[in-house]
């Protein structure tokens, strides 16, 4: 590997520090849906990808069953499978190096890399690498301190916890509503998320909503 | 094993297979534009579902209480584009002191 670009690294470590930084509130959120600290260190190592471990969570600690929670969290992993469409030809790794390469093909490792192409494509495999272990790194770290953290607290309630999930799913999904459409359909899944609660099994609600979303992206 | 544990495994071997299968496939497969746009779509139906869910229900009954107040204070951080941990504490606050003013 040759010199790495220091705007490169620049733009890698902050990006890193950050978005590895919201592994507290995961780490936190597990804790307080009734996962164990070993098993939110895991999903963080194994899963690593945000919006998947926050959904999983999310869908159990309502009290939905496993199944309902691992088809939340995988339908929001397929955009990590295409970004992995979008990396490969750019890396062009094999073998072991390639298992590595897709764990850590996430938003951020993607995004930085696609970022770096005006500078170079070596640029762009630097960033791509850089941020996968830099937020890989920081987001495990910081899973462990909020799982700790949330784990002595005691009554998650008294502290807010029951309050920061929510946020943190709402921190996730507010960039992403660019136009009114995007809106519409975020408030829709959310009444009717709540409107079929306590008429479906849990879990169930929030997976249904991806049945929505499927509708309406076919149709526009 | 207990539903916890299979959520952790399950979930961590379906992440990776969508991660690995995604370096490995022909790229036309998944460039349609209908897919890349249902693609875009799903996050958002699921986490706004989520944060719904999370915030007025309580074990599969409906339920306005304290987290409704946290909800609004994020909601008015992210229109004043706080960054997301003052959003996430802004919110764990306010809620909590609303939860120990009632108990």
């Amino acid at each position: 590997m040759s010199k790495v670009n220091s705007a490169t690294l620049r733009d890698s470590l902050s990006v890193s520090l950050t978005v590895g930084a919201y592994g507290v509130a995961f780490g936190a959120a597990a804790v307080a849906n009734g996962f164990t600290v070993l098993q939110s260190c895991l999903l963080s190592l194994l899963t690593f990808s945000g919006a998947s471990q926050f959904a999983v969570v999310g869908v159990l600690g309502a009290g939905g069953t496993a199944l309902s929670g691992i088809a939340t969290a995988s339908l929001l992993g397929i955009r990590n499978g295409l970004y992995g469409v979008i990396m490969a030809p750019r890396l062009k790794v094999k073998g072991f190096k390639r298992i590595v390469a897709a764990q850590i093909t996430i938003d951020e490792s993607t995004g930085v890399a696609l970022g770096q192409e005006v500078r170079s494509s070596e640029a762009m495999r630097q960033g791509f690498w850089l941020t996968g272990f830099g937020v890989f790194i920081f987001w495990n770290l910081f899973t462990l301190a909020g799982a700790l953290g949330a784990q002595a607290m005691g009554d998650i309630r008294a502290w807010g916890l029951d309050s920061a999930v929510p946020a943190a799913f709402l921190g996730l999904v507010w960039p992403r509503l660019k136009t009114n459409s995007d809106r519409a359909l975020a408030i829709g899944c959310a009444v009717f998320a709540v409107a079929m609660t306590p008429i479906l099994p849990a879990g169930l609600p929030i997976i249904a909503t991806a049945f929505i979303a499927i509708a309406v992206g076919v149709r526009r | 094993m207990n539903q916890y544990w299979v959520a952790v495994i399950g979930t961590s071997a379906i992440a990776f297979i969508l991660k690995y299968s995604g370096h490995s496939v022909p790229e036309k497969w998944l460039s349609h534009p209908r897919i890349q746009k249902v693609n875009a779509l799903i996050p958002i139906a699921l986490l706004s579902a989520l944060v719904a869910v999370q915030s007025f229900t309580e074990k599969s009954k409906l339920m306005v209480d304290h987290r409704l107040l946290g909800l609004s204070v994020a909601i008015i951080a992210l229109l004043l584009k706080a960054p997301f941990p003052i959003v996430v504490i802004s919110a764990a606050a306010s809620s909590a002191l609303l939860y120990n003013l009632n108990n």
